[in-house]
């Protein structure tokens, strides 16, 4: 077994390409997600029950069914509701704000219902509104103890872009699975590819862990 | 939008050319489906389970190797990881095995769909077992081995029965994540229910996407609420008397 890098220095480019639209997904995503994710979290925790209950079925539709699935299922929807060919890459942000919002709903309402009923009470009593204690209240607190698990997550999404390869996305796999066709180097194309991802994700997830240490709430 | 025609018999309808219905591709998909995610969970929890056991043993190398493999088979995304064991790994063996690999194994696709699903959920399991394992108060670990049991016994008899149990809630959101994850197997041509529908709405029902794909999605919805029910189930079954959750 020879392994052959050689073509690698003409691909290079193009797999830069596939990686910033990978970034681009996963920030993108991260970005959208936690803030319909937010959104989503007040509406299931609000007394207005309809409003809840759409929330609820929306992340429990969402966290029911395969990433993949859902990716065809607006990859598929897209143009046909608007009748505009938007293509694999672009149909992918809405995918993914989409999905992950309801991830990222239920991290944000954990965080939510871990902050003691007393500071609702006590943001009510100082005469603000329901918007006013959210924002200057409840979410500020709400955020900082879900910040590891939001970084936990946004790790995890940045893994999950790669299936906007099943849809012919050029995204790092999608472009190193083309340069591999052509070149014929299928083996060493896949194994950068996993050397790349476990790199950063393996560097993300050792730098979330020394974060959760330093700034947990000492209570 | 205005002019799709909406034919919700479409999935009842014969495969023009073929002596086949569209529910019987759907009916083989979900059956696909099923069987991997099945099987890959055996292995999971049988791989996942010596890993997560081997993160807790006083033995530091011995838990720094389970620790280095949940960290590779948790930071690899799953749809590389299938195209690792399904092409790569045919190249990295002895030749005859390759060969062997890419020619004569049984179903190619659901043996690798397996392997790698089923590696790739072991890392989750790992770090859930480990939990329930490192959640037990120290002392029983010590009052088994006072007892005279070994450290296999010890495990075997005090601290497994009752780290299991405590994991039952995270273990159910993986078995339920290994059906959802069994579908990224239809970029190596397991031909499961998301193929079948890829398939349908792609080349031979163009026409009727919206339909064939509801009902695709009511199956996944089916199979995540009748894994939770079973899993409930069994939690309601193991629950220990005196527990949180453990009734009287």
């Amino acid at each position: 077994m020879n392994l052959d890098f050689s073509t690698l220095a003409g691909a290079q480019d193009f797999l830069w390409q596939g990686f910033k639209y990978s970034l681009t997904l996963t920030v993108s995503s991260m970005v959208f997600g936690i803030f319909f994710g937010t959104l989503l979290a007040m509406a299931r925790m609000s007394s207005i029950k309809p409003l809840s209950l759409a929330a609820a079925g929306y992340v429990n539709l969402f966290r029911s069914v395969p990433l993949v699935l859902v990716i065809f299922w607006f990859y598929i929807l897209v143009p046909l509701l608007t009748g505009v060919d938007v293509g694999a890459e672009r149909s992918a942000f809405l995918t993914f704000a989409i999905f992950e919002a309801a991830y990222y709903c239920e991290i944000i309402r954990a965080g939510i219902q871990s902050i003691p009923r007393g500071q609702i009470a006590a943001g009510q009593a100082m005469g603000f509104s329901y918007g006013q204690n959210m924002r200057y209240v409840i979410l500020p607190q709400a955020f900082r103890n879900v910040v590891p698990l939001l970084l936990t997550q946004t790790i995890v999404l940045f893994q999950d872009t790669s299936l906007v390869y099943v849809v012919g996305a050029t995204d790092l796999l999608g472009a190193a699975d083309k340069v591999a066709h052509r070149d014929n180097t299928l083996v060493e194309m896949y194994m950068l590819v996993a050397l790349i991802y476990f790199s950063i994700s393996f560097a993300l997830s050792q730098a979330v862990k020394r974060l959760h240490a330093r700034i947990a709430i000492v209570r | 939008m205005s002019q799709y025609q909406w034919n919700w018999s479409v999935v009842l309808e014969q495969v023009s050319g073929t002596e086949e219905f569209y529910y019987q591709w759907l009916a083989a998909g979900l059956g696909w489906t099923v069987a991997t995610a099945l099987s890959a969970w055996v292995l999971a929890l049988v791989v996942g389970s010596l890993i997560g056991i081997l993160r807790t043993v006083p033995s530091k190398p011995v838990a720094a190797l389970a620790t280095a493999y949940v960290e590779v088979f948790r930071n690899i995304p799953l749809i590389v990881q299938m195209f690792l064991w399904f092409f790569v790994l045919p190249e990295l063996v002895p030749h005859n095995l390759g060969i062997w690999m890419k020619q004569s194994m049984p179903l190619p696709e659901f043996t690798t769909a397996v392997i790698a699903l089923g590696f790739f959920t072991s890392a989750r399991v790992a770090e859930q077992v480990r939990t329930g394992i490192l959640a037990l108060p120290r002392g029983q670990k010590n009052a088994g081995l006072a007892m005279g049991f070994t450290l296999g016994q010890t495990y075997r008899y005090v601290l497994l029965p009752m780290a299991y149990r405590i994991v039952i809630p995270p273990l159910t959101s993986e078995f339920m994540n290994i059906f959802k994850n069994s579908a990224v197997a239809l970029a190596i041509g397991l031909t499961e229910l998301t193929f079948q529908m890829r398939q349908i709405t792609g080349e031979y029902a163009p026409a009727n996407p919206i339909e064939v794909m509801t009902v695709v999605s009511a199956l996944y919805l089916l199979v995540a609420f009748s894994v939770n029910r079973v899993m409930a189930l069994i939690e309601r079954k193991t629950r220990v008397p005196g527990y949180i959750s453990g009734g009287h």
